[in-house]
């Protein structure tokens, strides 16, 4: 059951299911200024799924723009979030903030896509934060610094790729986690979790890794 | 707890721990098929670890497998960084931990057997690591090898020179070689070896006990020598 | 201030295993992906900026926090025993920030063979503290900042060492593997102190835990991953 629903352009929620919503842009953006905030709770022991209609372009402006999603997820509760890329026009300045909290048995699949640059433009520059915690503990902090000359390119950071990408499994570890293919890693954590980490040349590519690890992490449920 | 731990593997005091047994020598002088040869004879009389520094294939684990007598995972392999010589001697880290490892593991081990990685002449081992070492040349060299000397020749406890069998085709004279060998390590002993007739070594695995049981003695009795050393 | 000690920290010959770790440079070269200086420059310089950075800064923490122990009155309990709000906590930190398996195994050997030295060059109770509090054996820069303290180092030199630890280990391993001229590589490396001086000072910058740097290079960890299965291999990590 969905308690509340509330948002502002440029984004807009829309109740797509029992207990999933979609993010719609209904302007262009966010553009260089802006700050954007989603705040999702999911209450213990519901099931919520949020997905995205189309990728998000980053596109330049005045400044910084900055988008800030916190999720709290209670106990035995599920989120799936899984939103279409984010695109780092050239020239833009962009922040994103992830701050997840899972209490319990919570059970969460994460996911982030972000393209370094339209089709043969030069990336924009993006710094992504990802901290998530469980039942209080630390469970994954990242933080992915695109268009800094001193990690752009290097065959220790992205390599050539065009784009990278991850889905955070929390709550759930595989029994036994496949070899690295190319492009792609299923990760264990230290934690209750797992990271599948993919780079990717093309966007296609990376969404067809990451659903590859998710196959072999969780046979049958992807 | 935990300083007490460390201190028994890194002191040399000789109580509660195993002798640790470095073999040592250059590339394809038989270390790994001496040390085959010793898990094989001393296997059912010695509770036994090897810990390998040499580049550890599959291939190397069947052959030590092949050997018979110890559980595979009493065998563990370190990677040294191209450096073979490095962590046997100037940075004995990694091999202390493997060591310290399978004791934890397996413990209480009699002997550890720490297997070098091939180098040249000049490899020693630490004190820090091998309690005692043996290094193994082998007559393909040429019978002046011993003349040379080197570190390995003249300070390891016991000298093994191998494949005797090959000398009469190599044109290299034992003699000759024993008698370099005698002069440049001042009555250390030397013994010649032809693992591929004599696979159980008998006379390396009889000094082998003789030194684990000088260890043992040394334990129990802990004012004493600890084993006899035959350099300063 | 810059101590005498740091000398000794971040010297390739303090014997704490650090020779047998590539930094993933060996697989990279596997791979085809370090050829030559240039390509390892690019390689050591997103190191720096990304693992060379995180660790740099947990270095600094774990030496703030051992002074702090240090502080406390005299004859005092070890507040770190008990793992609240001490090593355990700051470990797990480390642990968030390193996504693959096989660069904790790595960190954690790292951090074991450090400890086991540096408890008879300079022994101290927060080493002792530290090896009781995560007895598998804390990340490699929680126990080097740690040791920085017991060494006499303040927290930018604990922060120095860890981040040149990370850049040194690579570029020796591209010289052993491809055979590099070791003055080039050794100009590569003179041509990042600017880099190391940068990523120090932001690694010092105070902030909770929480909020230390984590920056991720997913290609290292790719890296890392391939090479545990790779069954030839000549370095640790």
């Amino acid at each position: 059951m969905l308690r509340s629903l509330r948002s502002d352009p440029p984004l807009t929620l829309r109740q797509t299911g029992p207990g999933r919503v979609h993010l719609v842009s209904t302007a262009a953006g966010p553009l260089g200024g802006d700050r954007l905030e989603l705040r999702v709770d999911v209450a213990p022991g519901t099931t919520l799924e949020l997905a995205s209609v189309a990728s998000t372009l980053v596109l330049p402006g005045q400044g910084e723009s900055v988008t800030l999603v916190e999720a709290w997820v209670g106990a035995g509760a599920t989120l799936r979030y899984a939103p279409e890329p984010v695109v780092l026009a050239a020239g833009c300045a962009h922040r994103m903030v992830v701050r997840l909290v899972m209490e319990d048995g919570a059970s969460v699949s994460w996911r982030e896509e972000i393209v370094f640059g339209r089709h043969g433009e030069r990336s924009g520059a993006c710094r992504s934060r990802f901290d998530a915690t469980y039942v209080g503990a630390p469970l994954l902090r990242q933080e992915y610094v695109i268009g800094d000359p001193a990690s752009d390119a290097s065959p220790a950071v992205f390599g050539d790729a065009r784009c990278a990408g991850s889905v955070l499994v929390a709550g759930h570890t595989p029994a036994s986690p496949p070899a690295p293919a190319e492009g792609c890693a299923v990760l264990p954590l230290a934690g209750p979790g797992t990271l599948i980490s993919a780079v990717a040349p093309d966007t296609a590519t990376l969404r067809h890794r990451l659903t590859w690890g998710e196959r072999h992490l969780r046979p049958g449920d992807v | 707890m935990s300083a007490n731990h460390d201190d028994r593997h890194d002191s040399p005091d000789p109580h509660g721990r195993a002798l640790r047994l470095g073999i040592g020598g250059p590339v394809g002088s038989g270390k790994t098929a001496l040390v085959a040869a010793l898990c094989r004879t001393l296997g059912p009389v010695l509770r036994l670890g090897v810990v390998t520094n040499d580049i550890y294939t599959t291939e190397d684990a069947d052959f030590l497998r092949r050997a018979g007598v110890l559980d595979p995972e009493r065998i563990v392999a370190i990677q040294t960084g191209c450096c073979p010589h490095t962590a046997i001697r100037d940075d004995i880290a990694a091999n202390l931990d493997a060591v310290e490892s399978l004791e934890e593991r397996f413990g209480p081990l009699d002997l550890v057997i720490v297997e070098s990685g091939g180098d040249n002449l000049t490899a020693t081992f630490s004190r820090g690591l091998a309690d005692q070492q043996i290094f193994v040349l082998d007559v393909s060299g040429g019978d002046k090898v011993p003349r040379k000397g080197g570190p390995g020749v003249t300070t390891a406890d016991l000298l093994v020179v191998n494949k005797t069998d090959l000398a009469k085709h190599v044109g290299a004279d034992l003699t000759v070689m024993s008698r370099d060998a005698a002069a440049v390590r001042e009555g250390k002993p030397v013994l010649f070896t032809s693992i591929r007739e004599v696979p159980e070594v008998y006379a390396v695995a009889e000094w082998v006990i003789g030194v684990v049981e000088a260890w043992a003695h040394a334990k129990r009795h802990p004012h004493g020598r600890a084993v006899p050393t035959t350099n300063a | 201030m810059t101590s005498a000690a740091l000398l000794l920290l971040a010297d390739s010959r303090l014997p704490a295993g650090g020779h047998g770790h590539s930094g993933g440079a060996e697989q990279a070269v596997r791979v085809g992906a370090i050829t030559g200086p240039e390509d390892l420059a690019r390689f050591l310089q997103g190191r720096l900026a990304t693992t060379g950075l995180v660790t740099a800064a947990l270095a600094a923490a774990a030496r703030d926090l051992a002074s702090t122990h240090r502080a406390g009155a005299p004859g005092a309990p070890e507040p770190a025993l008990d793992g609240r709000g001490g090593w355990r906590e700051l470990d797990a930190e480390a642990d968030a920030r390193t996504a693959s398996p096989a660069q904790r195994g790595a960190a954690r050997t790292q951090g074991r063979l450090l400890l086991r030295s540096a408890r008879r060059i300079w022994p101290s109770a927060a080493l002792d503290a530290l090896a009781a509090a995560v007895p598998e054996g804390a990340h490699h820069p929680v126990v080097l900042g740690v040791v920085a303290e017991a060494a006499g180092c303040g927290s930018r030199d604990a922060a120095l060492a860890a981040a040149y630890t990370t850049i040194t280990g690579p570029a020796t391993a591209a010289v052993r593997l491809l055979g590099l001229d070791p003055v080039v590589v050794h100009r590569v490396l003179a041509g990042l102190v600017p880099d190391l001086e940068g990523v120090a000072d932001a690694a010092c910058v105070p902030l909770a835990w929480e909020e230390l740097p984590a920056h991720a290079a997913p290609v290292l960890d790719l890296l890392a991953e391939q090479h545990l299965r790779t069954e030839v291999r000549l370095f640790v990590s």
